[in-house]
């Protein structure tokens, strides 16, 4: 089994008289209410979906992950995972302070023990993560959302959140990679997508599982933009064709809590080192992967891996160009496969599919299965 | 690999050290010492290094009971 990302599967959740003493604490602490991403980063860092991160970044390495794309440790890691302040006595907590970290209905799922307050820039941090300070950008409307004092520190998480939704759908690091082992898969591939599931995408999951032993598609159902395609609308798409289109003895549907920063190329990187945490041995980067508009490079997410050494990683990235149905060839391919023009090429952007859907039209069967192009048109009325 | 001088610094070696490792390195595609040294050095970062993380990341090696109670759980939700 891949080890996780700094040789160790982190667990954060207490349990018994720790957590039983915790939670008598907790209402007496300075409580801090997180935000959904934050709600989702805290959850992956207790149940090692973050590993190595034990709590909330400090300064160092909020500044090392921004600056090199490192932990202040050296070891590789892209994207800040910060908890910011929401009130005036969270500006002056100070190391060894303790704090309640509360979900959005106000319950005490943890406690983090203070380590680090300090302030963050965020045109930089939105220069350097985001590489734009475009304030269309989402990521950079959530900095501007957000107070610029930031708390870092180790979690206990001392409760689960209450997911209201994808309950059966819900496994953690250490239950994926105790199903593999059973399984007794050896490589296994992960894709990841905010996206609807459209026949390119069926195209590269299926390329990647040619080559592995099994596939664990892992869409994203954390904080989107308010005009993506919702993600109970997306796990139905995939429920269809689960059931009618893929081998039931091969592949994994789960959702990845985590919520999306539109970072791009960085957030491949995150995206990646993530699902080795997940006992994933391989991982699918296709065209603009976490990109949003026109920020990033359409294969910017494919060169920022090799700004690293591949053992520094560690999960194989596959990297897939753009996918479509070509007329002349008659089957899927990419750019990499097939010799023909763009005008043999079924290809749709999300812009048209959405228009399409609100004219009560149907895409055509090359770009969508029927059934997902039926469950995205109910969903669009 | 990113080479921006700014972000690099030195490290010093014994010279007979680097000698030996100048032919350690021949014609196995790694150019220099020093991209030779930083492939070790990041290696041997990336894991668990000191006695109390060792005993730290075996402590926290599931369980056999922890392992069943997962299995226990994958096969209510019809992944086993």
């Amino acid at each position: 089994m891949i080890h996780p990302h700094g040789g160790r599967l982190v667990n954060r959740m207490v349990s018994g008289e720790e957590r039983e003493g915790l939670a008598r604490e907790a209402p007496d602490l300075p409580a801090v209410a997180l935000n959904q991403r934050e709600l989702a980063d805290l959850e992956m860092i207790a149940t090692g979906a973050m590993s190595p991160l034990e709590g909330f970044m400090g300064g160092a390495d909020y500044r090392s992950v921004i600056d090199s794309m490192r932990l202040a440790n050296g070891l590789v890691w892209a994207i800040p995972v910060v908890l910011s302040a929401k009130t005036e006595e969270h500006k002056t907590l100070t190391r060894g302070d303790r704090v309640s970290l509360l979900d959005d209905a106000g319950r005490a799922l943890a406690v983090m023990d203070v380590a680090d307050r300090y302030e963050a820039d965020h045109d930089y941090e939105a220069q350097m993560v985001l590489r734009t300070n475009d304030e269309a950008h989402p990521g950079v409307q959530y900095l501007q959302s957000i107070s610029p004092v930031y708390l870092g520190g180790t979690i206990h998480m001392i409760r689960h959140p209450e997911h209201k939704d994808f309950a059966r759908y819900r496994l953690e690091p250490k239950e994926t990679r105790v199903l593999f082992a059973t399984k007794g898969w050896n490589r296994v591939a992960a894709f990841q997508t905010r996206n609807p599931i459209h026949r390119a995408h069926e195209y590269l999951q299926k390329c990647a599982l040619e080559v592995c032993d099994g596939l664990l598609i892992h869409p994203l159902v954390g904080e989107t933009k308010s005009d993506d395609i919702p993600a109970d609308v997306r796990m139905r798409c995939y429920e269809e064709l689960m059931e009618r289109y893929y081998p039931k003895d091969r592949v994994v549907l789960s959702v990845f809590p985590a919520a999306m920063r539109y970072a791009g190329p960085r957030e491949a990187i995150f995206h990646a080192l993530v699902r080795k945490n997940y006992g994933c041995t391989h991982f699918i980067v296709g065209r603009d992967h976490a990109g949003v508009g026109s920020y990033y490079g359409t294969y910017d997410a494919h060169a920022i891996f090799g700004e690293f050494e591949p053992q520094e990683i560690d999960i194989t990235p596959l990297f897939f160009d753009h996918a479509f149905y070509c007329r002349t060839c008659g089957n899927m391919a990419t750019t990499k496969t097939c010799p023909h023009g763009k005008e043999d090429h079924v290809f749709l952007s999300g812009t048209k599919v959405r228009e399409m859907l609100a004219a009560g039209e149907l895409p055509p069967v090359e770009f969508t299965r029927p059934e997902v192009a039926k469950l995205l048109a109910e969903s669009s009325r | 690999m990113p080479h921006d001088p700014s972000q690099m610094v030195t490290l010093k070696i014994p010279r007979p050290l680097y000698e030996r490792l100048t032919q350690l390195i021949e014609g196995t595609g790694f150019r220099s010492v020093t991209e030779f040294a930083t492939y070790v050095l990041r290696d041997l970062a990336s894991h668990p290094t000191s006695q109390r993380e060792a005993e730290a990341a075996a402590g926290e090696r599931m369980t056999e009971a922890e392992v069943e109670a997962a299995r226990e759980r994958l096969r209510e939700l019809g992944y086993l």
